[in-house]
């Protein structure tokens, strides 16, 4: 009954095309925000934000950035885990070289690596499409696992491949407080977001789908290609190369390169699978979904009263993981985006049904 | 790119491929009979490539399903195998797991495939990713995560042969022998099954077209839980292999993984390719590691064989024995 755009005409072309053309959407994003940026940091705990929400946060920004490779452009990609790795080793890399630097220019600087690495790497799909090209991705993970396990230039000749990021300061602050870490990967996921939703809708994302929908029928109405699908590939692992320099030094510290690896790329590309494939709110529910799923399965034995080895749980993790994939692409093949959007749709009309 | 050049470049590359492999031997720094083992050794490694490669051509023949799957069934098979082993002999844990195989491609079939009908490929892909995890957590959960040594048999000294005709003569695991004779026994058996019985007439057909298949009478559910099995008597082949000869244990999966390569490679729809592409990759990566690693680091087979398998997509998209690909609007 509140929810109900009865009433709000649209007298303009920009308001017919705004972001959240309903009232009560604006609200919602505008409440959710000012909670997000104004009640949470003072509310939460410490290990709400070290547990949940960085990880979330950061998951959910290389999950748009993979959703707009796979979810939008159609082309699915094994080796996010790469391009993440990228992102963190470039921003350790400039963080150590260049000591100066600005924390904000490092991280865009380290996408921009992302970027170009991901191109290249994009390269192929021109050729190559679907489950041929899923497994060139591949090479692109093996290759960037062994590029930073084994060449020491990268790693800053550590000895044992582990490498720590810089303390954090931005401007002369220090970031150091879980709730300010929080926040400082906040404002990134928040203008990521912004950027990436309006990507999608605009005229680039339009040739995403199409070449995603069918390439040979996109070409012939005068997309081209290339550029739609290298600009996938860009932009895509610029925003997942930003992600991983933030996975890397806000939320780990100090990592090896095991941290990226193919695992990693599996576990992004359900959770834009579960979460909705060509959905930004998608990444948001489909990385909220995975990081909070194995909490509970840790928890769960201990409030039912069985216990578990810790080896049997992770075990456990697997098969629900994979169950769960099952299940949502039998029920719905576009997951946690299309429920809402149901949701949505049945909020509209209720109390009727039709 | 049209056939011709396509061709010229396939033919460029096998011969650029050829004298990376025999180049070790030219600038003189190894000698014959060393250099022969490494060839050895990289063909065996990739016959058992291929045997994890054509379970996913099996597959993907019959239903167009690309099985990501493939390796969580080998290393299921084999944990199967040589945990039942401990419990019964040897033919009777055989028993048993074929069975237990047959029984996860008729739930396979009949929990996921069956109600997937008609989806996208990539959705389809993707729920074999969720079996694969699924069957991982499943396998470690019933059977346990530790390190099984399996041992059916198979000799495990190596023996030197032709020892008269070059000094020293070669070292060759007899291991390796008996896995190739295995390997080429299965894939002949295959090849009867589908040539000679209505079966496996009846899996050709249902490969080659769906709809037509139905349309005469050939009931694709029940063909989609053979060809499961099948592969998954394949995957337990390749599982006992590996297993016997790594140990059974979680890191038999990653090594599964190499079956991509060689199947893009040799291309999705053809089992001979899925056999050379093995013999390409194995022999590619060994060589690649023993000469050319060293300069690089050591570590390269894990990318070698992607990379390879890359490049030659990049001038022949639907891989070596693939079918030509023709996009309609």
């Amino acid at each position: 009954m509140i929810y109900r755009e009865t009433g709000q005409f649209k007298t303009t072309y920009a308001s017919d095309q705004q972001l959240f053309p309903i009232l009560q959407d604006r609200i919602f994003v505008v409440g959710f925000l000012v909670f997000a940026f104004g009640v949470m940091p003072f509310i939460g705990s410490e290990y709400l934000f070290r547990a949940i929400l960085v990880p979330f946060l950061i998951l959910s920004l290389a999950a748009i950035g993979l959703n707009i490779l796979v979810g939008y452009c159609g082309q699915v990609s094994l080796g996010t885990g790469a391009f993440m790795a990228i992102g963190a080793y470039s921003a350790y890399n400039l963080a150590v070289r260049i000591p100066d630097l600005n924390l904000i220019v490092i991280f865009l600087l380290a996408g921009m690596f992302s970027t170009i690495v991901g191109a290249l790497f994009g390269i192929p799909s021109l050729r190559i499409k679907g489950f041929y090209l899923a497994v060139a991705t591949l090479a692109a993970q093996f290759f960037v696992d062994w590029l930073f396990a084994r060449v020491k230039w990268f790693t800053n000749d550590s000895s044992s491949g582990n490498v720590s990021a810089p303390p954090l300061e931005l401007f002369g602050y220090g970031i150091d407080s879980p709730a300010q870490r929080y926040l400082f990967v906040l404002a990134f996921v928040c203008v990521f977001a912004l950027v990436a939703r309006n990507l999608v809708r605009g005229a680039i994302g339009r040739s995403w789908m199409a070449t995603r929908d069918m390439d040979v029928a996109a070409e012939v109405i005068g997309i081209r290609p290339m550029m739609a699908k290298l600009s996938a590939f860009a932009v895509s692992s610029f925003i997942v190369g930003v992600a991983g320099a933030l996975w890397a030094f806000v939320y780990l510290g100090s990592w090896e390169p095991l941290a990226f690896d193919v695992n990693r790329s599996f576990q992004l590309l359900f959770m834009v699978i579960i979460g909705g494939l060509g959905s930004i709110l998608g990444s948001f529910l489909g990385a909220a979904f995975i990081v909070i799923l194995p909490l509970m399965l840790n928890q769960l034995p201990g409030w039912l009263g069985i216990p578990l080895s810790t080896a049997m749980i992770s075990h456990i993790e697997f098969m629900v993981f994979g169950a769960l994939i099952v299940f949502f692409l039998i029920v719905e093949p576009r997951g946690l985006a299309r429920l809402w959007a149901v949701g949505k749709e049945k909020l509209r009309l209720w109390p009727f049904p039709h | 790119m049209n056939a011709a050049t396509s061709r010229n470049l396939t033919i460029a590359f096998f011969v650029l491929l050829a004298a990376g492999a025999l180049s070790p031997m030219v600038v003189g720094s190894t000698k014959f009979p060393q250099w022969l083992e490494v060839v050895l050794g990289g063909l065996m490694s990739g016959v058992l490539y291929s045997l994890v490669a054509i379970g996913l051509v099996l597959i993907f023949k019959a239903s167009g399903v690309f099985n990501f799957a493939q390796g969580a069934m080998v290393l299921f098979a084999a944990l199967s195998l040589v945990r039942l082993m401990e419990k019964m002999p040897f033919l009777v844990a055989l028993a048993v797991t074929i069975a237990i195989m047959v029984g996860v491609a008729w739930l396979i079939e009949r929990l996921v495939l069956r109600k997937l009908v008609n989806q996208d490929p990539i959705v389809l892909f993707m729920a074999t990713l969720g079996i694969a995890y699924f069957l991982d957590g499943l396998g470690q959960t019933v059977w346990g995560s530790d390190i099984y040594t399996l041992h059916v048999g198979m000799p495990k000294e190596p023996k030197i042969l032709f020892e008269n005709t070059f000094e020293g003569g070669i070292l060759v695991s007899m291991e390796d022998v008996y896995a190739a004779v295995i390997a080429a026994a299965l894939v002949a058996l295959l090849a009867l099954f589908f040539q000679k019985t209505s079966t496996g007439r009846a899996l050709r057909a249902v490969a080659d077209d769906h709809q037509a298949a139905q349309s005469i009478g050939i009931p694709l559910n029940r063909i989609w839980v053979i060809v499961w099995s099948v592969a998954g008597l394949v995957a337990l082949v390749a599982g006992v292999i590996w297993g016997s000869k790594l140990g059974v244990q979680f890191s038999l999966q990653l090594v599964a993984l190499k079956a991509l390569p060689v199947v893009i490679l040799g291309g999705f729809t053809s089992i001979p390719g899925a056999i050379i592409g093995g013999l390409i990759i194995g022999l590619g990566e060994k060589i690649s590691e023993v000469y050319l690693g060293p300069m690089l680091g050591g570590g390269i087979e894990n990318w070698f064989a992607y990379v390879l398998a890359l490049v030659f997509l990049l001038f022949r998209p639907e891989g070596l024995f693939g079918e030509r690909h023709i996009d309609r609007v």
